[in-house]
């Protein structure tokens, strides 16, 4: 082979150079991708996705997911968009998913990013929906809207109506739409079909969507129900100085005439 | 002979091989990523849902059987933290396959859309005579590609993909444009004004990954014709990695073989068209014996 004309000092300098201009470079980019994997809300991901982080260390941005998507709902994300270069997307306001049978798009995913262990439609999670305005929502005005109940590809499960007075007629019955979150699989027909100009239901992503509780925290009914039993010393009956012939259930009846 | 000028380069070429075969070579090439391009918009193209490929160069399906996997975006993939084990690495098993024996580098001058740009940037620069602009090392592309693997390893995602530019083209022709076009300008500037094949001879991690794959691979160009070299310098003005091509043309009296070996040649085939002694051609890396060609002409004439 040839000599090598650089000496040891030059290949040094000439290394190091190298190494922290590409550090440098790194570290920028570095902190531009920490930027641009937050998600916008409206931008909701295909089925199959469990966690947004865990989906960009995977997604290798083919578009083979938005290829095999029979009603062209999903897209890649182009330049200038605030979601995640190349990776696919929809929004629901503007084409909300048709939840295939066959997954079609959760087939085509070559990496799992798409996680193959979904094989049915109704156990995906592309988000929640959410009655996000009830000052806008006609239902909730006492009016007969109910759009976004009869869309709903889980009709009675995921949205519900539940009757409630009318409190400004004093003699009418409101049906409030509740979403059910264990039916919910966040394709937001709902939010598609809403009728007002923007919509007061919308699909959020499900930690924006869910509260949870204190890890510690326990409900009293449901662990009396657990256990049998009460699990607290049983309250001492109250007494009550009370006129003769009269006496109190606690357990609901309220003040009793004594019957003898 | 004088070394011809650098606006001059192919020109004789063409003299005396004619138009055609001073071009061949590229005219392939050029057929060769606008045809893959189309594969991909086949769809559109002939209606009726009718797909030849689908997806794009990062992973694809070809007559919905035959997957092929981009494995560098794989490995950052795998760096990211996600789980490999998957159809995706059946395609990038059998893209290995065919780069290592082909040529790495084939990738970036046979398929790489990115490449028109550059290779247009590079003939006006010589056309236009504009030298010069910031050197670096050629080997600050592998550089590059490790911090792309170090960045997906820290980032737990692909960072490299937020910018590269490789893949925002082809998805972009494939998939919509906006504001991609920037993108490519910006390399076509990079490469015309600030540095000569800055991007795929310098700085392209792609291009680097693929170099390290076709290390050793089968199909290599061969200076075979040396002895009739002319030193027109016409083959050094048009390659793309010009440090390959010297020790092979002039390596016979060190002993060198007459094969480029060096990792970075892609194979584009250039050096062939631009000729006009017809000194290259395409051959094996074991065609490489320094007495093969004295050896074979005693044969024929003992």
């Amino acid at each position: 082979m040839i000599e090598h004309p650089l000496s040891r000092r030059r290949f040094i300098v000439e290394t190091a150079r190298a190494a922290s201009g590409v550090a440098l470079l790194g570290v920028g980019l570095g902190l531009y991708t920490k930027e641009s994997k937050s998600l916008p809300v409206y931008a909701l991901r295909p089925p199959g996705v469990e966690n947004e982080d865990d989906f960009l260390a995977a997604c290798i941005r083919c578009g083979l997911c938005v290829r095999d998507c029979p009603y062209d709902i999903l897209k890649l994300s182009k330049l200038a968009e605030p979601v995640a270069l190349g990776t696919p997307y929809f929004e629901a306001r503007k084409i909300p998913c048709e939840m295939c049978e066959d997954i079609p798009c959760v087939k085509a995913c070559p990496t799992g990013a798409l996680n193959k262990d979904l094989r049915n439609i109704d156990d995906a999670r592309m988000g929640l929906a959410v009655i996000v305005d009830q000052e806008t929502c006609l239902n909730y005005q006492g009016l007969r809207c109910d759009v976004c109940h009869r869309v709903c590809p889980l009709l009675n499960e995921a949205i519900t109506l539940e009757p409630r007075h009318n409190q400004r007629s004093g003699k009418h019955t409101l049906f409030i739409p509740v979403v059910h979150s264990d039916k919910c699989t966040g394709c937001g027909k709902c939010e598609r079909a809403c009728v007002l100009e923007e919509a007061a239901i919308k699909i959020l992503p499900l930690d924006l969507a869910k509260g949870e509780l204190g890890r510690h925290y326990r409900l009293g009914w449901e662990e009396k129900e657990k256990a049998g039993k009460s699990l607290v010393t049983p309250d001492v009956e109250h007494k009550y100085n009370l006129p003769e012939g009269l006496k109190y259930e606690h357990e609901g009846k309220g003040l009793l005439k004594d019957s003898h | 002979m004088a070394a011809n000028l650098p606006e001059q380069a192919g020109k004789e070429a063409i003299l005396v091989k004619g138009w055609w075969r001073a071009n061949k070579w590229l005219l392939l090439r050029r057929f060769s990523q606008l045809s893959i391009l189309l594969l991909f918009l086949s769809g559109p193209l002939l209606g009726e849902g009718y797909w030849i490929a689908k997806g794009n160069l990062t992973s694809s399906l070809t007559f919905e059987i035959l997957p092929l996997t981009d494995p560098y975006i794989l490995l950052q993939s795998f760096f990211a933290g996600h789980e490999i084990i998957s159809q995706a690495l059946i395609g990038a098993v059998i893209v290995t396959v065919f780069y290592f024996l082909v040529g790495g580098r084939v990738f970036c001058s046979w398929v790489c859309p990115v490449n028109i740009i550059t290779d247009t940037a590079d003939g006006l620069r010589r056309k236009y005579k504009i030298k010069g602009g910031a050197r670096f090392s050629r080997d600050l592309r592998y550089w590059i590609l490790l911090m792309t693997f170090v960045l997906a390893f820290v980032t737990g995602s692909m960072a490299w993909e937020f910018i590269n530019p490789v893949s925002i083209l082809h998805r972009s022709i494939i998939f919509g444009f906006g504001y991609a076009g920037f993108v490519i300008l910006a390399i076509f500037i990079f490469d015309l004004l600030l540095s000569r094949q800055g991007w795929c001879g310098h700085l392209c991690p792609v291009g680097a990954f693929y170099s390290l794959l076709g290390r050793y691979s089968f199909i290599r160009v061969s200076a075979k014709n040396r002895e009739s070299c002319d030193d027109c310098m016409d083959c050094f003005m048009v390659c793309p990695e010009k440090q390959v091509i010297k020790l092979a043309l002039k390596g016979a009296g060190k002993g060198i073989g007459p094969v480029i070996v060096g990792k970075n040649c892609t194979n584009c085939g250039r050096c062939i068209d631009v000729c006009a002694k017809d000194v290259f051609k395409f051959s094996s890396r074991f065609n490489n014996d320094m007495l093969l060609n004295e050896s074979k002409k005693e044969e024929v004439a003992p």
